[in-house]
């Protein structure tokens, strides 16, 4: 029996060497599922918790265009949680069962949702930065072995990158509109910056999970290759928009043409991992209410479906 | 601000509120496809007001931009239905108060398709396509917790109560002007009634939920800017940005 397990492990990984995705109905190891379910309800959970902080700014949007546009986003990430949570299903988990995960604090989500949005700007602030950070990490996993997820993320990807676009948008906007606007936005950055470097996660040395999962290729670089290729990409885009980024030792490496930050504040991190953020207790809350006000809901359309259900049985 | 460009912003306001209430929903909702569901009808209800408002300003002779309108106007110059600046309450209530306007406007709009005013005709076309979809949703739902459990059934039952005070308003006459009217332009609200009570009592004798008393004293004034308490904390929360920076373009 072990020894057949060791053959279906061995063909299992040479698929997915050679570049094969694995489907719902393949065999597949014990572990290579739990790490998958795990990753794919953080994302969905982090999609539902990131309503959240700019669902926040919906009644406030300051333009008819704008009320839409966050509005339109906000649902996106509806969405999108929607279509993650069926994709970790076909893994063999319930949506129910995932959402006792998150509402007990056993499953994580994203910690850059447990900071409050303060101001206008951090609308545009969560879709450059946020949004921006999260498309290097999920354009990296779209080529992940997993067929329902890749496909999942492809699709996420598309609209993560109109985000993007909309936040940037977001911060030309109030930057052209002179020093008001452009102080929003540096106070907003001051605030964001730190917390966007953290998504990318602990430094690969200390991040344990990982030899196992580049193997099977569920986690494809290292967070400090994903987060310095943000970092290049980012600190470039806030110079051109005259924005000072708030670390006192960045500087150009010229060798390695690349910018080099100060360390992370780990303890932070650690803090707002382990349920201890500003927003954390406020996010689980929220949900939880959502949840438990919404049961009697659930359980009128369950009544009704088996009414009637009975009613067209008994009719036939 | 003309008879016209006023029935216009009635009906601009009217959207707007009830989009904006809707929106409060998105991530609370009971369940995550009404999430969806939910600001979907949202985004709908705004998208139409942003489309009324523009030929509100267009009829006004340009003098004020959309925004301008919605974000610099006071509750006493605000024209809608008092029925769609109620709060949320529970799902029960905004289902509710949703069904209530839906079958109005569901035929509101299905006639204002052949206004004699053609950007509103326009208008319409589009509106009346979203608001079938709209009617289908706050009705399936109504059928669900008319028709679930004993709680839902007395949820909605107390906001279905609570609500029937506000819905005479949609079919007083008054407003718009006669002359509105007269020109093809405008519905006269008046004759909306009776299809309206037929597609209540369609869907609600398919529950066991009743009609309230009918006795109970009817509430208007909202085409008049006399309306609740209600819609004062609504605004001053949806204008907060735009009026502490009057000066920054968004």
């Amino acid at each position: 029996m072990s020894e057949n397990i060791a053959m279906m492990e061995e063909q299992f990984n040479r698929r997915i060497a050679e570049g094969e995705t694995i489907e719902p109905n393949d065999w597949m190891p014990d572990k290579y599922r739990s790490q998958l379910k795990r990753l794919i309800s953080q994302h969905a959970h982090s999609e539902i918790i990131g309503m959240l902080p700019e669902g926040n700014w919906i009644t406030r949007a300051p333009s008819l265009r704008r009320k839409l546009a966050l509005l339109a986003k906000v649902q996106d990430e509806a969405g999108h949680g929607h279509y993650l949570y069926s994709s970790a299903e076909t893994l063999g988990i319930s949506r129910e069962e995932m959402f006792g995960q998150l509402h007990t604090g056993k499953a994580k989500y994203s910690s850059i949702f447990n900071y409050p949005t303060l101001a206008w700007a951090d609308m545009g602030m969560i879709g450059w930065l946020v949004d921006g950070a999260a498309i290097i990490n999920q354009t990296t996993m779209a080529k992940c072995s997993y067929g329902p997820y890749s496909r999942a993320l492809l699709r996420i990807c598309k609209e993560e990158n109109f985000h993007k676009k909309q936040g940037m948008e977001i911060i030309a906007t109030l930057i052209a509109s002179g020093e008001q606007g452009k102080a929003m936005v540096q106070e907003s950055f001051n605030r964001f910056w730190w917390p966007t470097l953290m998504m990318f996660g602990p430094h690969d040395a200390n991040s344990p999970n990982s030899p196992d999962m580049m193997k099977w290729k569920i986690k494809l670089k290292g967070n400090d290759e994903l987060r310095q290729r943000f970092i290049d990409m980012t600190v470039e885009q806030a110079q051109a928009w005259g924005l000072t980024v708030p670390d006192p030792k960045l500087r150009f490496n010229e060798q390695t043409r690349s910018w080099e930050t100060g360390e992370i504040d780990w303890n932070e991190f650690n803090a707002v991992i382990s349920g201890n953020g500003p927003c954390n207790h406020e996010r689980l809350n929220v949900r939880r209410t959502a949840h438990d006000q919404g049961a009697w809901v659930r359980e009128a359309a369950r009544a009704y479906e088996a009414k009637h259900r009975r009613s067209s049985e008994t009719a036939e | 601000m003309t008879p016209l460009s006023e029935y216009l912003l009635s009906l601009a306001d009217d959207r707007l509120i009830l989009g904006h209430r809707l929106s409060e929903w998105c991530g609370h909702a009971p369940i995550l496809e009404e999430d969806i569901a939910l600001s979907n009808i949202a985004l709908d209800c705004i998208g139409q007001a942003t489309f009324l408002y523009e030929i509100a300003a267009e009829a006004e002779g340009n003098v004020r931009t959309p925004d301008r309108m919605v974000y610099f106007r006071e509750a006493i110059e605000y024209r809608n239905l008092l029925l769609v600046e109620q709060p949320n309450g529970d799902f029960a209530r905004t289902i509710v108060r949703q069904f209530l306007y839906d079958a109005f406007g569901i035929s509101l709009y299905d006639r204002l398709q052949t206004s004699s005013y053609a950007p509103l005709a326009a208008v319409a076309q589009k509106a009346h396509k979203e608001l079938r979809y709209h009617f289908r949703h706050s009705s399936q739902w109504m059928l669900r917790l008319g028709d679930g459990t004993d709680e839902s059934i007395q949820r909605t039952q107390h906001a279905l109560n609570e609500l029937w005070q506000y819905t005479d308003e949609m079919f007083i006459g008054g407003f718009p002007a006669e002359e509105v009217i007269g020109s093809g332009a405008a519905i006269d609200p008046r004759t909306l009634r009776t299809g309206w009570r037929n597609s209540v009592d369609t869907i609600l004798s398919r529950t066991a939920l009743t009609l309230p008393e009918k006795d109970i004293r009817m509430q208007s004034g909202g085409r008049n800017g006399r309306h609740t308490e209600h819609l004062g904390h609504l605004l001053t929360e949806m204008q907060s940005v735009a009026r502490s920076y009057p000066e920054i373009t968004w």
